[in-house]
Order: structure tokens, then C-alpha cells, then sequence
């Protein structure tokens, strides 16, 4: 699975990265920095971040 | 799918010899755009359209062997492009003549001076992918030659394809082909965040061929002389012309038509040759790469020649910087025009470019700069995270700056500065404008 991020949706609440840390942190400005490819042992953590995001801006696809 | 020969078969004789230029510009002294009358004597009746499916899948792969790259400053290949939209029904073309990029003038010149071969471009386009309609996406200064040329045509009943045009965005932005898309649905030359590829979703949902115009002025020759012609001049990797605009210190600065590969001095004798000593050379455009001239003279002027110094042949950007103006001070001007060019939807460009533009201010101004934070922020800005690639192009022509000015750096942090000319800025940025 692959973490995606619509940066225009995107307003830097950061819950992705608290939620999602080993595959989240955030810039210098609070914007998540995103590593893509999501290992099968965190795929239940990276649903909860998409599910949590407030602006619907993270998805995960196959 | 590739023919092993040529299919298509010369309209004409297309002035004898193919390696002869320039093949898209007037040849000689040109006093305004070239009607189309003395269009069709030079380059013959366009192509006839194709009358089947296969015909056109013959003549994308005619395309195909001829090597077309974009000359929009991406170089992705033209016929991956028509066959991807080909393959759709519905579809719509647009050439892209945006050209907002500020030191580049070849779109412009190109569409005031040979309107007619854009034109056939467009059409030519729309034959091959099955649309009935070409939109051109002119900058606003030569839009009303673009529309008289498609007025002679009409009156000619020269195209099947409807064309017209419509005046561009001047935001740097607005040339981004899924902003042109929005420019024309909603007024609003912003890209887009969308997973769907033009070719499949494009303007109001259509499958949709955005080109640059340059590119389709080639394909207008390609359709016409076939793809041997074509490669006539070029590389055998990167065959074929390009429109070639000098800026900054050279004497006669313009655009030009070159065989790909001409080697960096040449091109700049093209233009009479610096006007004086050199400190650099921005090549490509404003998401390009400073390198040192020395370096870069004798190699060619093509993606792979330029590669060894990191640079590529973008949209045909060669900007010589005197040696007695600042590398720095001008990268810092440029930075914050490009930061201020953003279409302010992602964060890291909304805020990481205006604070690396402000970090740039400071290195050029010797306030002590916090090289740290700044090549942090590099990292952080550049690395694929937005819409579009607005941020990654600034970033990657900052951070050859940082590269090529390293000890200029150290000279501002010791409190002295080549810049000993009094320029007020070589390369052009435009004026400050509200988004």
C-alpha cells in the first residue's frame, strides 16, 4: 500500500504524524513529509491517519 | 507499432535540404508574421488528415521514430502523448503558448512570426487523436496575431479542425498544463491535485492533449517531410531544432533556431557572443541550473551534453551573468519572484519558498544568512510533495546557485562581494502582481 497526500487539501494539523510517526514527520512549517511506501505491519496505523485527518487530505491506495 | 520506414510522404520539396535552418523562424529578415500565402509557398499544403484509425496510429508512430520531445521545457515524448489521448474518444487539443516564464521569449516570437505553422501544429494534433477542436493558449501579447491567422485560415477553409484562441495567464504558474486546464474552465491559472492524467481527464472531463507550441510547429513539419527529415539535424537521442532564447550579456540577445547538440559557445556566438567576461550561465529557465561557463562552452546544448554539469535544455534558456554582477544577489531576486509566483494551494511552497527566498535575501545581502536552516529547508521544499513541481524546479535552480557561488558565499560572509558592476539585475523578473 502507498500513502498519498493531496498538499492542497493539506493545512498542516498534524495528526497524520502523531497517529503515523515511523512513516510521518513534519517540515520545518508543520506539513507532513510523507514516506510513500507503507510496510504490511503498519497498515492498520496509516487507516487510522486517512481516517483521522480533518481535511480528508491523505489516502491510501494499492 | 514503430515502422521500420517512413510512411509519410513529402507534400513537397521541403527546400531541399532538410539539414538547412532555421525550419520554424523566417528565414532572413522578417518585418511581421508570415501570411498565409507565403506560409504555404515555403512549407507546402499541409498534410492531408487521416482517413482511418490505422493511418493515424501510422503516423503517431512516424512521430515516434521521429524522436519529438516536448519543447515546453519537460521533453516528454510527443508520441506517448498523442497515443495516450488517440486512444480516447472525445477528445480536445490544446497548444500551450503560456510561455510565463519571464527571460524566455521563443513561444512569442515563434507565434508572431510563423503563427501558421503553430496553426497546422494544432490541427495536425487534432487529426491524430481523433479531436475535433484546438484551443491556443496564447500569451496575451501575441494572441491577436495567433487570431488573425486563424481568421485568414477560416476564410481559406483551409482546417476541418475548429480552431481558436484565447489569451493566457501572465502568472508564471499559469503555463503548468493542468493550470492552462483550469485557466480555460474557471478563469484560474492554477494547477491541479488531481490523480487523473490529462490525456484521460482533462478540460471539462475531456481526454485532453495539452502541447507546447513549439512542439507543435515540429509536428507540422514532421507531418508534412516525415520523420527522417526531421532527424536530419539534432542528436540521435534529442533529434531535430529548437528555439533557443538568449538573454542577459551577449550582444544580441534573442531567440534563435539551433541544431540540438551545438555546442554552449556557439549557441552564444549565435547572439554576437558574450558582451564582455562571463561569471555564469543559467541554463534552461527559471527552474534551470547555473554553471560556470568555462565548464560549459564547449559541451552541447542538449539534455545529455549538459547533464555532466546537472543542467538540461528546459525551454531553451541560455542566460550569460557578466563576472562583475552577483551570482547570489541574482538568485536571491529570482527566488522571490518564484515564491511569490506561487499558486498558493500547498504549504511547503506557500511558506518554504518565501522563507528560502528570505534566507537568499540575507546571503546576498551579507545579514548572515542561517546556511543550515536554508539547506534544510532545500531538503524539505524540494522533494516532490506539492501539485505541481513549481517548488522542486525553484528549489533544484537554488541549490545549483549554492553550488556554483560557494565561494562567493564565502566572500559575503567575509563582507565583500564580486558584484563590483552597477546592475540593477540582469535577468528580468516581473513586477510584484496579487495571485
Amino acid at each position: 500500500m502507498r500513502l498519498r497526500i493531496d498538499m492542497t487539501a493539506c493545512e498542516g494539523r498534524g495528526l497524520c504524524a502523531e497517529v503515523l510517526p515511523e512513516l510521518i514527520s513534519l517540515d520545518d512549517w508543520g506539513f507532513p513529509i510523507i514516506s510513500r511506501r507503507v510496510p504490511a505491519q503498519l497498515e492498520d496505523y496509516a487507516r487510522e491517519a486517512v481516517r483521522l485527518c480533518p481535511r480528508l487530505a491523505l489516502r491510501l491506495e494499492r | 507499432m514503430t515502422p521500420q520506414t517512413s510512411v509519410v510522404r513529402p507534400t513537397v520539396a521541403c527546400d531541399g535540404d532538410p539539414a538547412r535552418l532555421p525550419r520554424l523562424l523566417p528565414d532572413g529578415f522578417s518585418t511581421g508574421p508570415m501570411s498565409l500565402h507565403d506560409h504555404l509557398v515555403r512549407y507546402g499544403p499541409p498534410a492531408a488528415p487521416p482517413r482511418s484509425r490505422r493511418r493515424c496510429e501510422e503516423l503517431i508512430a512516424e512521430v515516434e521514430l521521429a524522436g519529438l520531445a516536448g519543447r515546453g521545457g519537460a521533453g516528454f515524448p510527443t508520441a506517448r502523448k498523442l497515443a495516450a489521448v488517440a486512444a480516447r474518444r472525445h477528445a480536445i487539443v490544446i497548444g500551450n503558448g503560456t510561455e510565463g516564464e519571464p527571460a524566455s521569449a521563443k513561444d512569442k516570437v515563434l507565434m508572431a512570426q510563423s503563427p501558421h505553422l503553430v496553426l497546422d501544429g494544432a490541427a495536425a494534433a487534432a487529426n491524430l487523436v481523433g479531436a475535433a477542436e484546438a484551443i491556443i493558449v496564447s500569451h496575451s501579447a501575441v494572441s491577436d496575431i495567433v487570431s488573425a491567422a486563424v481568421w485568414e485560415r477560416r476564410r481559406a477553409r483551409l482546417d476541418r479542425v475548429r480552431l481558436s484562441v484565447v489569451p493566457a495567464s501572465d502568472r508564471f504558474v499559469g503555463g503548468e498544463a493542468s493550470a492552462v486546464v483550469q485557466w480555460l474552465e474557471r478563469g484560474i491559472p492554477k494547477p491541479k491535485a488531481t490523480v487523473r492524467r490529462l490525456s484521460e481527464r482533462g478540460l471539462h472531463g475531456r481526454p485532453t492533449l495539452v502541447q507546447n507550441v513549439e512542439t507543435l510547429a515540429h509536428l507540422a513539419l514532421i507531418t508534412r517531410y516525415g520523420a527522417g527529415w526531421f532527424r536530419a539535424v539534432g542528436t540521435a537521442r534529442e533529434p531535430g531544432s529548437m528555439l533557443v532564447t538568449l538573454a542577459g550579456a551577449v550582444r544580441h540577445p534573442g531567440v534563435y533556431e539551433i541544431t540540438i547538440g551545438m555546442p554552449v559557445g556557439e549557441v552564444l556566438g549565435l547572439g554576437g557572443g558574450p558582451s564582455g567576461p562571463l561569471g555564469a550561465l543559467l541554463i534552461g529557465g527559471y527552474f534551470g541550473s547555473w554553471v560556470h561557463p568555462a565548464k560549459a562552452t564547449a559541451l552541447p546544448f542538449s539534455s545529455d551534453g549538459l547533464a555532466a554539469l546537472g543542467a538540461g535544455v528546459g525551454a531553451g534558456l541560455l542566460a550569460a551573468l557578466p563576472a562583475d554582477a552577483c551570482g547570489l544577489a541574482e538568485t536571491a531576486r529570482i527566488a522571490r519572484y518564484l515564491a511569490g509566483s506561487s499558486a498558493g494551494q500547498c504549504g511547503p511552497c506557500v511558506f518554504g519558498l518565501d522563507a528560502i527566498g528570505g534566507q537568499l535575501e540575507r546571503l546576498a545581502d551579507g545579514r548572515g544568512p542561517d546556511l543550515a536552516r536554508l539547506h534544510r529547508w532545500l531538503g524539505q521544499v524540494g522533494s516532490d510533495r506539492g501539485a505541481c513541481k513549481h517548488p522542486d524546479g525553484a528549489v533544484a535552480m537554488i541549490a545549483s546557485a549554492l553550488a556554483l557561488f560557494s565561494e562567493e558565499i564565502d566572500q559575503h560572509a567575509a563582507g565583500w562581494c564580486s558584484g563590483t558592476g552597477n546592475h540593477a539585475g540582469v535577468l528580468p523578473v516581473p513586477a510584484w502582481s496579487p495571485r
